[in-house]
């Protein structure tokens, strides 16, 4: 399942990063791939965490991880770290594009590293989201439509801010995951969006934590 | 090893658990006895560190679930009753997962996966993914999940269902040989595993424990009557008939076709009146026993009373 879930997401990248760069004759710069790479990784993060408790409900082994000695922590924390390490594996294989612009063009280096940057937290926190929708339901496609709709709804809310009044637009941005995303495509390097980002990993996984144990007083 | 105190577990509005309390002492065998939704899971359940109850509390091997959960569970061997397996992986890298899980270093999981497997019989099977298994194998990489880390205490929810006897007869004897060095609470609601491999037997109901103690007691606790088991030849509804009508008779029935359970208060001796009203029915008496209550009596008088009373 793990490559096939590897693999369409490099075909759908190396389709977009393609596009992309042809179509802006721009060989800059990877900005382009990471901004539809980064609506791919939303959607993959829902799929790759949909299973992982909700699958050991559903097999009934989450009866038997609970009643071994180990904490619920170590239990939500260990299955991130797995998530995490596959969306590294991802992100790792993508590096071929800015090789190729290395090759073939002039990149600019500094905006690669901090789109890669943002792009990995980014994907971290939505493998967060993802594994929290996971402990809610025995069922994976409805943690899967529970994920997708608070990733889509937390990247997607910073487009009404531009209908609302200003106060109420500012305190819309700072919650969305697009608004932080879009300075790290230009270079920029900002310790809010990275504290954004992780806040919001951590809040997460402790929902997920919490999530679990509750399900024990049923 | 396992206490409880005062245990009472509400699903939502619904009472399962009503205030139980037992112990179950280093070594011994004890089974927990009792119909469907009796509250036997979930008893086992709070046991194991699987539900928390809504009131009470309860200690394995001296440690509190409710304070020192993680510590309790190291203790614990748990055979629950849906065997959740993980199908993708096969019999060998499910107890190699379960071993490290219950931190056993690589050397001991070696080789208690290899005695395991050697134990249970599945040496034939040992690479095959568990998806593919029969019922009667799963149930045995089930057990063998439960003791693959040696555990001083075992909970068992219904090791022997839908298997096949000789299947049966194995668990029978694997429970009684580990039983030699840990503590088992074994859940069941079938009779005659509780009485070959039990010492002591709680016997549960609606939540509450309606009787325990020792097995060969258990007649005792089912007031006072004796049973006499008459093998007659003759018609047997007239037989029947005839023995009903003997003064201080309780109860007449029959037990398969051949045999005639006379049932009379403990403080008389009616074995004379019997054997006179079968000769002069002109019926031969081939053979006449006591009786003791079985299992199967005392839970269903035990159990139906209790309806009664209610």
């Amino acid at each position: 399942m793990a490559y096939i879930i590897v693999c369409i997401f490099l075909v759908l990248s190396g389709v977009f990063f393609s596009i992309m760069t042809s179509a802006f004759k721009d060989a800059t710069s990877i900005s382009g791939f990471l901004q539809w790479g980064s609506l791919i990784l939303i959607l993959m993060a829902a799929v790759i965490t949909m299973r992982l408790i909700a699958e050991e409900r559903k097999l009934g082994t989450l009866e038997l991880l609970l009643t071994s000695p180990v904490r619920d922590s170590a239990l939500v924390i260990g299955k991130f770290l797995g998530s995490l390490a596959l969306l590294a594996i991802m992100v790792i294989c993508t590096f071929l594009y800015p090789i190729l612009l290395e090759v073939y063009g002039d990149p600019d280096v500094g905006s690669i590293i901090s789109g890669y940057l943002g792009l990995f937290l980014l994907g971290m926190t939505c493998l967060s989201i993802g594994l929290f929708a996971s402990t809610l339901s025995a069922n994976q496609i409805v943690a899967a439509v529970v994920a997708g709709g608070i990733l889509f709804g937390l990247w997607f809310i910073s487009l009404a801010a531009s209908y609302l009044p200003e106060g109420i637009a500012n305190i819309v941005n700072y919650l969305s995951l697009s608004y932080y995303f879009t300075d790290f495509l230009s270079g920029i390097i900002d310790t809010r969006a990275i504290i954004y980002y992780i806040s919001v990993t951590v809040l997460f996984l402790f929902l997920a934590i919490r999530s679990i144990e509750n399900s024990r007083w049923n | 090893m396992i206490r409880v105190k005062n245990l009472v577990k509400y699903y939502g509005k619904r009472l399962a658990v009503n205030n139980i309390s037992f112990n179950v002492e280093k070594g011994e065998i004890v089974g927990f006895l009792g119909p469907n939704a009796a509250g036997k899971t979930t008893t086992m359940r709070i046991l194991t560190g699987f539900l928390a109850p809504t009131r009470g509390e309860a200690w394995i091997a001296g440690n509190s679930l409710q304070t020192s959960s993680i510590e309790a569970r190291k203790h614990i061997g748990y055979f629950a009753e849906a065997v959740p397996l993980y199908t993708d992986m096969t019999v060998r890298s499910y107890l190699d997962f379960w071993a490290r899980l219950r931190g056993l270093d690589k050397h001991t999981t070696k080789k208690r996966i290899n005695e395991v497997i050697e134990t249970l019989v599945l040496d034939e099977y040992a690479d095959t993914l568990l998806g593919k298994l029969s019922k009667g194998y799963r149930q045995r990489v089930g057990v063998g999940q439960a003791i693959i880390h040696e555990p001083d205490v075992l909970i068992m929810d219904e090791p022997t269902v839908g298997i096949d006897p000789i299947q049966v007869a194995m668990t029978r004897q694997l429970i009684k040989r580990l039983g030699e060095k840990c503590t088992i609470l074994l859940s069941t609601h079938i009779l005659p595993e509780v009485s070959m491999t039990c010492e002591r037997v709680i016997i549960i109901n609606n939540g509450k424990i309606i009787a325990e103690d020792k097995i060969d007691n258990l007649s005792s606790m089912v007031g006072n009557a004796r049973r006499i088991r008459l093998e007659v030849q003759g018609p047997s509804d007239d037989i029947t008939k005839n023995l009903r009508q003997i003064k201080g008779v309780i109860n007449v029935k029959m037990q398969d076709d051949r045999h005639h359970i006379v049932e009379y208060p403990a403080n008389q001796d009616l074995r004379s009146k019997i054997t006179e009203a079968v000769v002069k029915g002109g019926w031969t008496l081939l053979s006449m026993e006591s009786v003791e209550l079985s299992l199967e009596d005392v839970f269903l008088k035990l159990t139906t009373d209790e309806d009664g009373k209610e």
